[in-house]
């Protein structure tokens, strides 16, 4: 799975975010966010249950409209245009077809030529393991299998922010150290990753900045060593003390 | 005489009687052209329901499940005081013709499939929904890709549309009239035999529909079956 020198012109980074606020039926879920996302360090989204971290990165992917404020990226895409980001889902979602299949299909909503959609998409298999099961159907695959056709669906489309919403959350801990490879091959390649977890190990593992969330707001934004040794917020205290024996 | 029956009912469906034949082609045709009619406006209304949002939609949602289950009598009813020649659709001369008992099934089996397919859709729907809109795959592009990939649930709902057209007799009597040679058809002729005693004719017809009908299920069954196996 080699770089692609293939790079639209602009960068979309940085994604700003400017007072997003989410609400359904009155309930405030993401609470006046802003920051900025910069190309290069992994960004972890980190935050109890119900932290609204889903939500967030939902309303960056675009899949949700903030009730107020902005999200701005620095180059914005347009309706019908290549998607340039791509999202890996907690409980991936596969089509009713082979595991190739499955990439080529998102290969071609994404505009790439016909004849060069089944050679982009073994080499994403290969990349993540799965080449030996291409032609299985994709919901037959375990859930780790799945999770990991996801990232090959996701990284074939060679997007230039990938977001991750807990991948890890429904795999036992084999499938989940393949995983956190396979992310930091994507990382490496030179993609944006920002991923959600609450899981705090992982978050060591695979972060170099945190963002923290609690009850919608953000409660911190620190480098990931500043983060776990000296936390500013209580909140962030709290969380990590309360966690750490599960970890 | 039971027994009698039996043996004239299996001798007219070896012998290939040409009026039973003749019954059984029409009760095919009718049903056959109503399903058409009634998937080509099912499909999309039920898929429609599924994915947007407007004020009334648990209403109707409620009432599409309600009518799923609609007398055939009451429809058959509804279409004769429509066809008749006081009726708003008089003039067109339906009434009694096999035209009109495709207009009463259409609408009979109608429901059944938007009902069906619009659960379908749905809970396709809310699983795909922001994976497809992630990609970019967006209008036109997810609901085609929603509908192939879903093709086997909505062949079972338009095969369960079948179903009850090829068993239904209360509606096809009222607007088809029974008429020996133009409108009579399995269910129809079941209830006629039956009642002037003539009971191999009713039997055999009777086998051939049941045999019909459960052929159907098991098809869907089996494609159903296979396509899980297949595909997950």
């Amino acid at each position: 799975m080699g770089d692609e020198p293939m790079r639209a012109p602009a960068s979309i980074l940085p994604l700003r975010l400017v007072d997003v606020s989410f609400a359904v039926n009155g309930k405030v879920i993401v609470d006046r966010v802003s920051c900025a996302v910069e190309p290069g360090p992994r960004t972890i989204i980190l935050g109890p249950n119900g932290a609204g971290k889903s939500v967030l990165m939902r309303l960056c992917h675009g899949l949700l409209a903030p009730t107020s404020g902005r999200v701005e990226w620095a180059s914005p895409e347009r309706p019908g245009e290549r998607r340039r980001q791509a999202m890996v889902f907690q409980r991936p979602v596969m089509l009713r077809r082979s595991a190739l299949a499955n990439i080529v299909y998102a290969l071609r909503v994404a505009g790439v030529p016909a004849g060069e959609r089944d050679g982009q998409a073994l080499a994403a298999l290969e990349g993540v393991g799965l080449a030996p099961l291409a032609d299985r159907a994709a919901r037959v695959l375990s859930g780790g299998e799945q999770q990991r056709l996801a990232l090959a669906r996701a990284w074939a489309l060679r997007p230039e922010v990938l977001f991750l919403d807990e991948p890890t959350a429904n795999l036992d801990p084999g499938a989940s150290a393949e995983v956190e490879r396979i992310i930091q091959a994507i990382h490496a390649a030179g993609t944006k990753i920002v991923m959600t977890t609450h899981n705090l190990g992982q978050a060591r593992r695979l972060g170099d900045e945190i963002l923290f969330l609690n009850q919608g707001c953000l409660a911190e934004r620190a480098a990931v060593d500043r983060f776990f040794n000296q936390p500013a917020s209580a909140e962030a205290q709290a969380f990590i003390k309360g966690e750490l024996p599960w970890t | 005489m039971i027994i009698e029956a039996i043996y004239g009912a299996f001798g007219l469906m070896a012998g290939l009687d040409a009026k039973l034949l003749e019954i059984v082609c029409l009760s095919l045709q009718v049903s056959l052209s109503a399903v058409a009619i009634a998937t080509a406006l099912a499909l999309p209304l039920g898929a429609a329901i599924a994915v947007s949002k407007f004020p009334g939609r648990q209403t109707l949602i409620v009432i599409l499940n309600s009518l799923m289950g609609l007398p055939p009598v009451v429809v058959g009813l509804v279409v004769y005081l429509l066809l008749s020649r006081a009726g708003p659709l008089g003039q067109l001369g339906l009434l009694f013709t096999p035209s009109a008992m495709v207009i009463a099934q259409t609408i009979l089996i109608l429901p059944i499939i938007a009902a069906l397919a619009r659960q379908a859709v749905e809970d396709a729907w809310r699983e795909y929904q922001e994976q497809l809109r992630s990609l970019g795959a967006g209008g036109w592009t997810a609901a085609l890709t929603l509908v192939w990939d879903i093709r086997f649930s909505l062949l079972t709902a338009v095969l369960a549309g079948l179903g009850r057209a090829c068993a239904e007799v209360g509606a096809v009597m009222i607007v088809g009239g029974n008429i020996d040679g133009v409108t009579r058809v399995m269910t129809t002729t079941i209830a006629l035999e039956t009642s002037k005693g003539d009971l191999p004719l009713a039997l055999g017809l009777g086998v051939i529909l049941v045999t019909l009908v459960l052929l159907l299920n098991a098809a869907a069954y089996t494609l159903k079956e296979a396509a899980q196996r297949r595909y997950g």
